[in-house]
């Protein structure tokens, strides 16, 4: 029933399985439900999904939900420096942004059955992965500029396309996040704008900046296709719709123009525009590097952690307080 | 002149005084201050700017991802509050300082808030009681300029108050979950409670200030403020089951300048990027 | 896994959060949330789905309290609505060059 499928209400239907629980996949069940994905038909949570199919969703969006919550150390860095009032609230509300969409995101994995607090544990203990953008330090407020530009850049033209995903509840989040994103880049590139345009000292700290951040940005679309173990499962079931090389060369295709006309320049003596590809053809990236950062070894893996583990255990007497009041209410309620 | 005379100052005998020194005795034995609705604006602006910058503070560091959103919400109405008050404050002087010129380039002793702002934001319990009790003092004091015959200045009141009232339901619901929560929870918040109440009496302590801008019709009646301030208090700590501490010596100073030492470390952080690029835009 | 029956420790029980975007307009799922009770979580929608004045009131609903038709259902529990023409207005017939509405 069309209607239903695309309303809102179904989405809210939470499953109340464990992966762990579900039998083998019936071949049947999985013929269905890979015609329904060719028909390009959403699945929502109390649809039938193969075991392989929940698990990896859960991976990935949790994942995702993790790097924004994460994602909002390294510019909350920045906003007790922000050099005017004007750039100290945009950066409040971007990095607000990214604790609603974590929690937008942390919700539509609930629907997948597990619950945000072992997600989150997930994250603390350091079994789960988030984006290794993350690792790297802010050193200059050229930063937020970049981070908007270049960080959000990359990430929006992933969410764009996670927005058409085959699961309906983070397809749903996704159009949501996406309409919110729209500032973030603007705004970074207004900082970088007004940088480049600035004094000697200003455009020298946004080509730092750019040097530090291009090639971790390129690195978020995560490994090359022939070193993707997970995609061609995910494209079967078109959880993901593009391939990340595909991804990555759309990125450095739209943000080549964009430092043309900033004026710097990006840190690869190999990029090249190809005629007859258009594309802009760029040098090898440092899989090393990126295997360092992945596997806990980036410049600030252990700090990030850090703080997401103090925030978390220094709330624990807050989080436990108020269940604790909430519980004395009902009680009083009912005995009234 | 000066140079030689400091050259010459181990020389100097106890209580002697030479010929042609410029006069050492200054006008006022108190501080030194502006136009009246100029002092009194920037009262209400770095009020706001403080709180709200300890505010940010937390951002990415709440106790759950729901009151990160919250707290970051208070934090851009008060810069809010204190962006459109400040700019107000430089209209006023006439001296072409807009907010960020008055934001990034005082130094502390040019700031105004009152001390309760400038403490540092300790634990989320610190945080949640120094808001309830700012934040029922504000909604108050908004209240009382909405009439203000000032329209920039009644016009902030019109739009803060709501910001304000909002924050206030959330910040007393949070003390009532704290000090009714767990043993833990409640002796905690009444530690809170207990250090920061010396910081609330200058709240509501009048001087030639607002004597000043009672000529332009800002009228607050500061003992009435304070009554109603105390029954919205005694009420919410009731609910919280938490005792309100005893009226002991006030601590004062920050309307005039004289601040704790934490506003020096907060001004010195929130300030560096500007003061290293003076004359640059961002 | 067992849903939470009341707030326990760190656990805040789910709430679906419903928004309405203008007086008059049907109000619309946009979310779930964790709170320790309704206040609370009508506090927590606020600041989490309506930072950008999306709406104008705010349901929250206990996610346990919401009973959903299964997609199994589907057929058996629509369908018989499909063939039910004559509860559409196309079904009847206007005499020609009279506008009825």
């Amino acid at each position: 029933m069309a209607t239903l499928r695309g309303s809102r209400l179904y989405s809210l239907l939470h499953m109340t399985t464990t992966i762990r629980q579900l039998p083998a996949d019936d071949p049947a069940q999985v013929a269905a439900f890979e015609a329904l994905i060719a028909a390009g038909e959403s699945i929502e949570p109390k649809d039938w999904m193969p075991a392989r199919y929940r698990s990896q969703l859960t991976r990935m969006m949790s994942q995702h939900a993790h790097s924004e919550v994460v994602g909002m150390l390294p510019e909350g860095n920045w906003i007790t420096r922000a050099p005017s009032l004007r750039r100290k609230q945009s950066l409040i509300a971007k990095v607000q942004d990214e604790a609603g969409h974590g929690l937008y995101i942390y919700c539509g994995t609930e629907t997948l059955g597990v619950d945000r607090f072992d997600l989150f544990n997930q994250l603390l203990d350091g079994t789960a992965k988030y984006s290794s953008i993350f690792n790297y330090p802010t050193l200059s407020w050229a930063d937020m500029g970049v981070i908007g530009w270049l960080v959000d850049g990359a990430a929006i033209v992933n969410q764009t396309v996670l927005a058409k995903t085959s699961y309906g509840p983070y397809a749903r989040a996704m159009v949501r996040i996406c309409k919110e994103e729209n500032f973030h880049k603007r705004q970074g590139y207004e900082i970088c704008t007004v940088l480049a345009n600035g004094t000697p000292a200003q455009r020298a700290m946004l080509q730092d900046a750019v040097d530090r951040f291009w090639w971790p940005s390129l690195m978020m679309f995560g490994p090359s296709d022939t070193n993707s173990l997970n995609s061609g499962e995910l494209l079967r079931w078109k959880v993901k719709r593009k391939t990340n090389d595909e991804l990555r060369q759309r990125f450095v295709n739209l943000t080549i123009p964009q430092a043309q006309a900033l004026g710097i320049t990006v840190p690869d003596p190999d990029l090249r525009f190809d005629p007859e590809t258009k594309n802009w053809v760029f040098g090898e990236i440092d899989w090393s590097e990126f295997q360092q950062v992945i596997s806990g070894n980036g410049p600030c893996n252990r700090e990030r952690l850090e703080a997401r583990r103090k925030a978390h255990d220094d709330g624990q007497w807050v989080r436990e307080a108020a269940s604790a009041h909430a519980a004395k209410r009902a009680r009083k309620t009912e005995a009234a | 002149m000066a140079s030689a005379h400091d050259a010459d100052d181990v020389g100097i005998a106890a209580g002697e005084a030479k010929a042609g020194d410029r006069p050492v005795a200054g006008p006022s034995r108190g501080p030194r201050l502006g136009a009246p609705l100029v002092e009194y604006l920037l009262r209400l602006g770095d009020d706001r700017l403080i709180l709200g910058h300890r505010l940010s503070e937390w951002c990415g560091h709440g106790p759950i991802l729901e009151e990160d959103i919250a707290l970051s919400n208070f934090a851009l109405d008060l810069i809010g509050q204190a962006a459109s008050i400040l700019r107000l404050a430089g209209e006023v002087e006439g001296a072409g300082r807009d907010e960020d010129a008055l934001a990034y380039f005082r130094d502390g002793v040019q700031y105004r808030n009152c001390l309760l702002v400038e403490q540092p934001r300790g634990d989320f319990g610190d945080t949640i009681v120094r808001q309830f009790l700012f934040d029922a003092y504000s909604v108050l004091l908004w209240e009382a300029l909405l009439g203000a015959p000032h329209a920039g200045l009644a016009a902030i009141a019109a739009k803060a108050i709501k910001e304000d009232r909002y924050h206030l339901r959330h910040s007393s619901e949070w003390v009532v979950r704290l000090g009714d929560g767990t043993e833990e929870s409640h002796v905690r918040v009444q530690g809170s409670l207990d250090r920061l109440w010396r910081y609330t009496g200058e709240l509501f302590e009048a001087d030639a200030i607002d004597q000043g801008v009672a000529g332009e019709g800002i009228v607050v009646d500061h003992r009435a403020l304070k009554a109603r301030w105390d029954q919205l208090v005694d009420e919410v700590l009731d609910r919280a089951t938490l005792v309100r501490p005893a009226d002991g010596p006030t601590q004062r100073g920050g309307r005039v300048g004289r601040h704790t030492e934490h506003l020096g470390h907060l001004l010195a952080t929130m300030q560096s990027v500007a003061r290293a690029h003076p004359g640059a835009r961002w | 896994m067992a849903e939470p029956t009341g707030p326990t420790d760190s656990h805040w029980p789910l709430w679906e959060v419903f928004t309405q975007g203008n007086v008059g307009e049907p109000f619309e799922h946009a979310g779930s949330l964790h709170a320790t009770d309704a206040e609370h979580a009508l506090q927590n929608a606020r600041d989490v789905y309506a930072r950008r004045g999306e709406a104008m009131n705010l349901w929250v609903v206990p996610s346990t309290a919401i009973t959903a038709s299964a997609p199994s259902d589907a057929g058996p529990f629509f369908d018989p609505g499909n063939d039910k023409a004559y509860r559409h207005p196309q079904f009847y017939k206007a005499p020609r060059g009279i506008r009825v509405f």
